[in-house]
């Protein structure tokens, strides 16, 4: 398994040809108290850079993007509940949707853990 | 919308103005945004968590982009009516009035606050317009009446239902022994005070429908006065995004989003500020636009909505018909931490605007239900005077 991230604060998760999407902690730390999510529906086919979700803040609402291309399998049925999963475990519990991988060749222009942290770090 | 919207450092950045708090906000680890033109702070530990501080005790707002302005010379308050809606020669040494400043065709240029002081009119105006305002009443007034934009002074609120509490802690002392102590004012008054040999001008006001204070102090003492502010247990320093959301679900309209010069004040459902004796005899610019909208009702007007589910309606979202066809507006949207749902204000057509009234809302393409409910949402906490209580 390996984890992969974006220069717009995705991570993806990847097993196999499997993978789960959320927002990185510097995200949901910028973004502030999370109070509604939207997720894509299953079967949605995404395209990378793609519009896939939605995370509203007290403040104001923005996008989240497909990091892949690939199909939605499922969406993080517990952020309707509780959005504030994103802020209390951005990399865990509060992912926001999981998808089948169309072309695996796209992470290796992702960011790995450490030189994610460096983009970060630097911003 | 912006992806994961957060504001990262752009070029505007270069050109902001810089308040005479800027260092102490950031010392106390305030996130820095642009806001009409300076650079001030948006949160510090957090929106819902300052916002819930605020209704419980005191917060300190930083409100020093606004303008602060003295207008004086002879009979100001009968030229300055003018423009303004508001029985200004009215109003009593001591005593503050919300208005409006109007353009020739009775548009909303800029709401505002005017204190009559006893020997000036003081006005506060809204920051990202000032500058307009200021052009525009020079332009208004005649040459005798001399405009002083306090540029020299910072401007804080304390709001809060613990803020009298705190602010009696401060040994904040009348400008003369007989007058009332900060903590006698009512709601809308105001007067001069002392404080470590500083001179503030304190009002009972505010904009975040809690009790509280507005201070207008030297910009050299601001810092030590937020610092024993601050100090008090009672007293947390908050952000511009607890005081949208304040200011929000005390049902209060914002200058640029729900007014703006196209929009009327009847319509802006501020008709409270056209006073008795001007609707009577008119003489303020727009008036007879606006006198002929007060009589015969406005075609849209602003009012407050409950959203069914969970999701916010921001600014920008529409009010649409059974056809689909766009009849309104959503000019201030959010998510109300008080009720832990979301709320919102709108223009819709005037027949529609009635408590209880289901409309539909569309906000990027996805249909939201909505019901016209009365304002404010969160009751407003001013420290009135009792009945029969005048100065």
């Amino acid at each position: 398994m390996s984890r992969y991230f974006s220069e717009d604060h995705e991570w993806i998760q990847v097993s196999g040809t499997s993978a789960t999407v959320g927002i990185t902690d510097y995200a949901q730390g910028q973004l502030g108290d999370v109070v509604y999510v939207e997720t894509p529906e299953e079967g949605k086919a995404l395209t990378k850079g793609d519009d896939a979700a939605v995370v509203e803040s007290v403040k104001a609402a923005s996008d989240v993007y497909a990091p892949v291309d690939g199909t939605v399998t499922e969406g993080n049925a517990a952020l309707a509940d509780n959005p504030a999963l994103v802020n209390s475990d951005p990399e865990g519990e509060g992912w926001f949707f999981k998808m089948e991988l169309s072309d695996a060749s796209q992470l290796e222009t992702m960011m790995d853990e450490a030189a994610y942290k460096a983009f970060v770090e630097g911003l | 919308m912006s992806h994961l919207g957060f504001v990262t450092m752009d070029e505007n950045t270069e050109n902001l103005g810089l308040l005479p708090l800027n260092n102490w906000h950031i010392a106390r680890g305030g996130r820095m945004v642009p806001f009409a033109g300076y650079s001030m702070p948006v949160q510090y530990e957090g929106i819902m968590a300052e916002h819930l501080w605020v209704r419980e005790n005191a917060g300190l707002f930083d409100v020093s982009h606004m303008g602060q302005l003295q207008l004086s010379g002879p009979d100001v308050a009968a030229k300055l009516e003018a423009i303004l809606p508001g029985d200004i020669s009215a109003l009593k040494a001591g005593k503050m009035r919300y208005s409006l400043l109007l353009n020739n065709d009775g548009g909303i240029l800029d709401d505002l606050m005017v204190t009559n002081t006893g020997h000036n009119l003081y006005m506060v105006v809204n920051g990202a317009v000032k500058h307009g305002d200021i052009a525009y009443l020079r332009k208004k007034l005649p040459e005798d009446i001399k405009i002083n934009h306090m540029t020299d002074a910072a401007l804080l609120a304390l709001q809060g239902p613990k803020a009298a509490a705190a602010i009696e802690k401060l040994g904040i002392m009348p400008l003369q022994p007989d007058w009332p102590q900060v903590t006698d004012l009512y709601f809308m008054d105001a007067a001069p005070f002392m404080w470590n040999g500083v001179a503030l001008g304190i009002s009972r006001s505010g904009y975040t429908g809690e009790d509280g204070f507005e201070i207008s102090i030297p910009a050299e003492h601001a810092m030590e006065f937020a610092d024993a502010l601050c100090a008090l247990d009672e007293v947390k320093p908050i952000g511009l995004g607890a005081r949208d959301s304040l200011r929000l679900e005390a049902g209060l309209p914002l200058y640029g989003h729900d007014m703006n010069p196209e929009i009327l004040p009847v319509s802006a459902d501020l008709s409270f500020a056209i006073s008795k004796k001007r609707r009577e005899e008119g003489g303020f610019s727009g008036a007879e636009k606006i006198l002929n909208e007060l009589e015969n009702g406005p075609v849209k007007k602003r009012v407050g909505l409950s959203i069914d589910g969970r999701q916010p309606v921001r600014e920008g979202a529409v009010v649409v018909n059974g056809n689909g066809a766009i009849i309104g507006n959503v000019t201030s949207g959010g998510f109300s931490p008080s009720l832990g749902r979301p709320i919102a204000m709108a223009y819709v057509p005037t027949e529609l605007a009635v408590e209880g009234q289901e409309i539909i809302l569309e906000q990027r393409g996805k249909k939201i239900p909505a019901t016209i409910t009365k304002m404010p949402f969160v009751p407003q906490n001013y420290h009135r005077a009792p009945r029969g209580v005048s100065k």
